[in-house]
């Protein structure tokens, strides 16, 4: 036999102490940029890292930077669209 | 010692990047505003004018603190180069997801942002009833005698304030790497009283207003710009300076254009039928 009497009170001493409001600001600021750099479209984010990690790669080189920029971003973007597209 | 930006002193390429920055940040804010309006205009018809107003206030005079913490330090203390990096990828990732969701819902694969549906199911959150009125002719003496009322004050505060922070992200990034902070501020602020005053005079959500072709323009730019100050702070250098900015903002307009068109015969509405 349980000793709580509902699921709730069993949940209530089995959650983490809620944060302080140092904690809650964090976790508030925290949020908020991870909903705006990856949302639900990791992708974008990690492939714009990826696109800086190639620039600084080619560096030397400002004709290939630019191409490889350009064209890496187009291909993300498409990418990342016909990905979101409905299915049927 | 901080580098001046390409352009200086080509005074016909200094004008024109300005006037994208301005409209760039004048588009961006205009659409965040509208639906910060909405947020704002529920909260005033379910818990009253006053409290609604002086939460979207409190929250402006939040984030005009926020653009002049973040960017005036930036301006003075940090490199060019490196402000160009950071700056180009928030821009990228911020614009090439607005142009995401404009795409999609052009093409018919995402539903429309209903302003009507938001307002209504802020206002019954609240505990009011649509059919109550926003009464802006309404003496500003009933208005300030109005008793205050937390949740109303609270629900405007919160969505004029993260409704604006990426406005603020916007101002910051795009005033920092054109060093004109005080341009896109101007713009942005513009922005806010435009949208402001046609919510007074309507004295409803703008539901009217074309987001979605707003966010396709503004999302074309951040997008373009984003490409521009990344490969600046790279060491690309764009044929004819700032004068790469125009072409760049024409091909992604196509490429929007191609995306729109290759995905609409798939769209739902149309498999249904």
């Amino acid at each position: 036999m349980s000793a709580f009497r509902t699921r709730a009170d069993a949940e209530a001493v089995t959650r983490p102490p809620a944060p302080g409001r140092p904690g809650r600001v964090l976790r508030s600021v925290g949020r908020f940029w991870w909903n705006f750099l990856v949302g639900d479209t990791p992708e974008l984010f990690v492939g714009v890292l990826a696109v800086l990690g190639a620039l600084l790669g080619l560096r030397g080189d400002p004709a290939v930077q630019g191409g490889v920029l350009l064209g890496a971003v187009v291909a993300l973007l498409a990418g990342s669209t016909w990905r979101g597209r409905a299915r049927g | 010692m901080l580098e001046a930006p390409p352009g200086v002193g080509n005074g016909v390429a200094v004008s024109g990047t300005a006037a994208g920055l301005a409209l760039a940040v004048f588009g961006a804010s205009a659409v965040e505003m509208v639906e910060a309006l909405t947020i704002v205009l529920a909260a005033a018809v379910a818990r009253g004018t006053r409290s609604a107003l002086e939460g979207a206030a409190a929250a402006i005079g939040v984030l005009a603190v926020l653009v002049a913490g973040l960017g005036l330090p930036v301006l003075a203390y940090v490199p060019l180069a490196a402000v160009r990096v950071v700056v180009g990828m928030l821009l990228l990732v911020l614009g090439m997801s607005w142009l995401r969701k404009a795409v999609l819902r052009a093409a018919g694969h995402r539903p429309q942002r209903d302003e009507d549906a938001v307002f209504s199911r802020t206002v019954g959150e609240l505990g009011g009833a649509t059919g109550d009125e926003v009464r802006p002719r309404a003496r500003l003496r009933e208005t300030l005698r109005a008793p205050r009322d937390a949740a109303g004050f609270a629900v405007a505060f919160k969505g004029v304030l993260l409704e604006g922070l990426e406005v603020v992200l916007i101002v910051v990034t795009l005033g920092t790497s054109s060093r004109d902070l005080g341009l896109a501020a101007a713009a942005a602020g513009a922005a806010a009283l435009v949208v402001a005053a046609a919510g007074l005079l309507v004295a409803r959500q703008l539901s009217g207003v074309p987001e979605n072709a707003l966010k396709l323009g503004v999302g074309v730019m951040l997008t373009s710009f984003g490409v521009f100050w990344l490969g600046e702070g790279t060491g690309v250098r764009w044929p004819g300076g700032d004068a790469a900015l125009p072409v760049l903002v024409a091909l992604f307009a196509g490429l929007v254009g191609l995306l729109v068109a290759l995905l609409r015969p798939s769209a739902p509405a149309r498999r249904a039928a």
